[in-house]
């Protein structure tokens, strides 16, 4: 970084000459550092995948969960540092609860989405705390229907269609937008999230990954859940499947050299 | 148990809300008494708390008016931040999480009516503990227990709007002429996805009915 050594960078409460916070910015470089977080908004619902890299074989299947449900209706993937998303997570399922409590009513995704993005801001304000190292995908479904949204570390949150975050998320943005998301059912846009995991997951780099993915649509009762197995396996078959297939594609280019 | 302190205005009172098709009407009698004594002949009870949503009070006029001034505060931030007019339902729950968290200190007795455009018509009835019930029609305070019997025999749920406004003009009359702490007027209010309607009823304009 450019500015290193002129003490830019030292506080949160600072800024550079040029504008920016680096300590946001270095926020957002830990995000970078994790597992591919993805969510994808379609026809009937939300879809969560996230690459959970693993760091022994000796962990349990299924420990550690990267995608987390904060309310009934409400999914979270994240990408960055667990301990902090845990603290996320809290924080969503209490604003939820309190909306709840106060007008009968499931929190709208814009509602929850500005209220995390809040908080999240706050943490970019004072030299005594440090920002959060996390990029928080919001899934839910709505009165308005399904709802995707992601909050950066500097509290900057949108909606999106297609959204991805971790150290994929270029190739993963790149393969989110060649899909029909407004015409993909919630079972293919399983298997394409599959696909899309699959496909960004560095073997050289991290070995050992679990996927993880999760809904929220008719099927799911209106509730966030991880995918029960028989669905899962149907998404891991197909992103395999559609996997090798590059594989071969690309060995054939190589023979035609 | 709250009981009005010694001077306190009270609303010894008839109110009611019946649901029609793509309505409410509202419907309150016109009195306000500090024990024998009429301190207002010509109340309205009826109260705004959003463009679409009305409440009618009953009980202590001092709280129901200061809950009333609370919910509609809140409902004006839920404009705000959500970007959309709130549905009844969100108003009876403020409403409900009023008189419930303060049920020792209170004497409200409120019924929440309205239309939105997620839910359409509703009508909410929140009684004196504090618990919330989405009803068909309702009926409220002192003057209630005269008519739950008429209001039985004579409800319809498919009833028009012109229908609605007869059966509320003659319920509240009937309760007024029956309880003691109910008279004056009857004041009502139409609200649909148009806007709202206030009618008025003198007090020598009544509905015929046995006097004797």
């Amino acid at each position: 970084m450019t500015s290193i050594g002129t003490g830019y960078d030292l506080s949160v409460s600072t800024y550079s000459p040029d504008g920016r916070v680096f300590q946001v910015e270095y926020a957002e470089k830990a995000v970078d550092n994790s597992g591919t977080a993805i969510g994808l908004r379609v026809k009937g619902g939300v879809v969560l995948a996230v690459e959970k890299i693993k760091h022994s074989r000796l962990l349990v299947p299924h420990s550690n969960r990267r995608i987390m449900t904060a309310g009934r209706h409400i999914g979270v993937a994240s990408a960055g540092w667990m301990s902090d998303t845990r603290h996320l997570v809290k924080r969503t399922r209490d604003e939820a609860s309190h909306y709840h409590g106060t007008y009968k009513a499931n929190i709208p995704a814009k509602i929850i989405a500005e209220r995390m993005g809040m908080y999240i801001q706050a943490y970019t304000l004072y030299s005594s705390v440090r920002p959060f190292g996390v990029s928080t995908i919001l899934a839910t479904v709505d009165v308005d229907g399904p709802q995707l949204y992601m909050i950066e570390p500097s509290g900057q949150y949108m909606g999106y269609r297609g959204c991805a975050a971790g150290k994929g998320k270029q190739a993963a943005k790149t393969e989110i937008e060649k899909l029909d998301l407004d015409n993909l059912s919630v079972r293919d846009a399983l298997k394409e999230a599959a696909r899309i995991i699959y496909a960004v997951h560095d073997e050289t780099k991290d070995k050992l990954f679990e996927l993880e993915l999760s809904w929220v649509c008719a099927e799911s009762n209106g509730l966030h859940t991880h995918v029960p197995q028989d669905v899962f396996d149907e998404a891991v078959e197909y992103a395999e499947k559609a996997n090798d297939d590059d594989d071969d594609d690309e060995e054939m280019e190589d023979d035609d050299l | 148990m709250s009981t009005l302190k010694p001077g306190e205005v009270s609303m010894g009172t008839t109110i009611m809300a019946v649901e029609f098709d793509g309505g409410v009407v509202l419907g309150a009698d016109s009195r306000t008494t500090t024990g024998a004594y009429i301190a207002n002949r010509v109340t309205d009870k009826l109260t705004k708390v959003h463009d679409r949503i009305y409440c009618c009070r009953s009980g202590s006029a001092a709280d129901t008016q200061a809950i009333a001034d609370i919910v509609k505060y809140h409902l004006d931030m839920y404009t705000a931040q959500h970007g959309e007019a709130p549905t009844v339902k969100v108003a009876a729950s403020l409403f409900q999480e009023i008189c419930y968290q303060n049920k020792g200190g209170l004497m409200a007795g409120i019924i929440i009516a309205g239309y939105d455009e997620r839910d359409g018509a509703s009508v909410y009835d929140i009684p004196l503990g504090g618990s919330l019930h989405r009803e068909p029609f309702s009926v409220g305070g002192s003057g209630s227990s005269y008519i739950y019997g008429y209001c039985d025999k004579v409800f319809r749920p498919d009833m028009t709007k012109e229908e609605c406004v007869e059966f509320v003009k003659n319920t509240v009359s009937l309760a007024m002429t029956r309880d003691g702490s109910s008279g004056g007027v009857v004041r009502l209010a139409v609200i649909d996805k148009d806007g709202v309607e206030r009618m008025f009823v003198p007090g020598n304009q009544l509905p015929v009915q046995y006097l004797g």
